[in-house]
């Protein structure tokens, strides 16, 4: 009992901080919001529940679906890419050197351009299509996946390596069974952060170069009507779809093979 | 100072020449070690002129101050580094790199953290039939006392624990040599009692080649049949000191301890202030106090 009391309520604090209190804070949020709203007496920004009821007309008439359907299906396809051109050549460049001195100074010319400048030309090569929004997503999410999988593959510790060698493992062995396991922990932390990228640019490409997506929905809802019940709506079903993103990463991090590399030691 | 004829430590002094003995599996011939430096005169003159061999079964350490280059001649014996000079032979083959039948053991932990512990021991064996495969890993996981941690991951073992499932997986291999680099060097002393103690037993019914090297004088002469002591860098082997005590050993017996006096003696310590002939203090990791 001595061991169980302290534990158990160690156990409910936790519980308590991890749920309970943010709950808190949104509800504490939505009351400031609601009352900002009511005092200011603006009638064109939506309380909450203006908010909500928006949700609720966007889900009756299918366009929830159907936007977030587009937005991910984009974002899915861009990533993808990203992941399939990226992990590769990441890795290349952090095994080989001559390929990191080779590469690293056009990927660090390229990568502070921001996805949004790329807008014009991505719709002058691709048009209003889903191609255009997918290239954005691809180029947002390509860089910081290539050089995490670089640095994962130069963080390798060398025993590793030396251990592998001296099993004479062939080179494609060592790079299934030493190299791809011992670099998985800092490329999936690489993706988590793309796919956070991935998924703020979906929504401005959405705004210019396509007719769909939840970008497309603020825009649409702006412009059509000073639908602004709408277009926080748009933005709330971002900020839920970015927070479940994270959080199917973050599970991915928790998986055994990975996990070692999230502990410090 | 004069010693009994029935001394259990026999000095046979100087590097031994190669060739000399014919059950030899691993010939250590001049081999010379310089990193290169910024310039020439900064280069690092680490080995020179390392003559060794070491018998079929037979558990040889390496002891010497630290940073002398134990390590680098352990690494250039096992193929990981080239020799600037010289050459080493395993079974009149010269190496010229790392080999599954000769297994390193690292002070660092080699473990892969990804794998279980049962995968980790069953790592080299990927040709094996899976029936052999998971007989042999139980085998030797049972051998270093792990079982029951089959499926556990090396993060959920102690420092020690690891250290076994790199031993295991090592053994696993079958390998005819195995090196050992400091194996014990990051655990706390009375797991490095005990760890030793362990090897001592394993090595006894395995009767593998063992080639370790340690900075512990103690450690050495708890396992070693033979006591090979470097000199400071550039290094040379100096000494070579003959064990023939009993095992496992009783560190507090008077043989032991002459053995142990010998090797200090031999690296050239003053064993109460740990200070070297020439008056320059060694790393204070590479000096036991005795017991």
């Amino acid at each position: 009992m001595s061991v169980a009391g302290p534990l158990a309520r160690g156990k409910s604090q936790r519980r308590l901080e991890r749920y309970a209190l943010p709950s808190l804070v949104g509800v504490l949020f939505l009351c400031v919001w609601d009352a900002s709203v009511r005092i200011s007496g603006s009638d064109l920004f939506p309380k909450p529940i203006e908010v909500a009821r928006g949700i609720g007309e966007l889900a009756e008439k299918g366009l929830l679906h159907k936007y977030i359907v587009a937005s991910l299906f984009r974002v899915t396809w861009g990533f993808t890419l990203a992941m399939a051109v990226g992990i590769p050549v990441g890795l290349f460049m952090g095994w080989f050197k001559w390929a990191f001195q080779a590469l690293n100074p056009m990927i660090q010319v390229l990568r502070p351009i921001s996805p949004i400048a790329w807008i014009p030309v991505a719709i002058l090569w691709f048009g209003v299509s889903d191609a255009a929004p997918i290239f954005l997503i691809f180029l947002a999410s390509v860089f910081p996946i290539a050089v995490s999988a670089a640095a994962a593959v130069a963080n390798i510790q060398p025993v590793y390596v030396r251990a592998a060698r001296n099993f004479e493992l062939s080179r494609f062995d060592l790079f299934r069974r030493v190299i791809v396991p011992a670099t998985l922990p800092q490329i999936i932390t690489g993706l988590r952060i793309a796919l956070g990228i991935a998924w703020l640019v979906v929504v401005a490409a959405e705004m210019i170069a396509v007719s769909s997506g939840l970008g497309f929905l603020i825009i649409d809802a702006r412009n059509a009507g000073k639908r602004y019940d709408l277009v926080v709506a748009g933005m709330v079903m971002i900020g839920l779809i970015g927070l479940g993103l994270d959080l199917l990463v973050r599970r991915m991090e928790r998986m055994d093979v990975v996990r070692w590399g999230y502990h410090n030691q | 100072m004069t010693r009994a004829e029935s001394d259990p430590g026999s000095r046979t002094g100087g590097a031994s020449p190669a060739g000399k003995d014919a059950d030899a599996v691993v010939r250590i011939r001049d081999v010379w070690m310089t990193f290169p430096g910024k310039t020439r005169d900064k280069d690092v003159h680490v080995l020179e002129g390392v003559h060794a061999e070491v018998r079929n079964g037979e558990f040889v350490c390496i002891v010497g101050p630290s940073g002398c280059g134990k390590s680098t001649l352990l690494n250039i014996v096992a193929g990981f580094l080239p020799p600037t000079a010289g050459q080493v032979t395993v079974e009149g083959k010269q190496v010229t790199r790392p080999d599954a039948r000769r297994i390193f053991v690292f002070q660092e932990n080699g473990v892969f953290p990804w794998l279980t512990v049962a995968q980790n021991v069953g790592f080299g064996l990927q040709r094996r039939e899976p029936t052999e495969r998971d007989s042999i890993v139980q085998h030797y996981i049972e051998m270093v006392g792990l079982t029951g941690f089959e499926r556990a991951f090396p993060r959920e073992l102690s420092g020690g624990m690891r250290q076994r499932v790199e031993i295991a997986r090592a053994l696993a291999a079958q390998p005819s040599i195995i090196y050992m680099d400091e194996p014990f060097g990051a655990l706390d002393y009375l797991t490095r009692l005990k760890m030793r103690a362990d090897l001592i037993r394993i090595w006894q019914e395995e009767r593998k080649t063992i080639l370790f090297v340690t900075h512990d004088i103690e450690e050495a002469v708890q396992l070693a049949d033979r006591v090979l002591v470097m000199t400071r860098r550039p290094a040379t082997i100096k000494e070579e000191v003959k064990i023939d005590l009993p095992r496992p050993r009783d560190i507090d017996s008077p043989d032991y301890l002459r053995v142990r006096d010998r090797i200090f003696d031999a690296m050239g310590i003053d064993r109460t202030t740990g200070r070297s002939g020439e008056g320059e203090s060694l790393d204070e990791k590479s000096v036991v106090p005795g017991l």
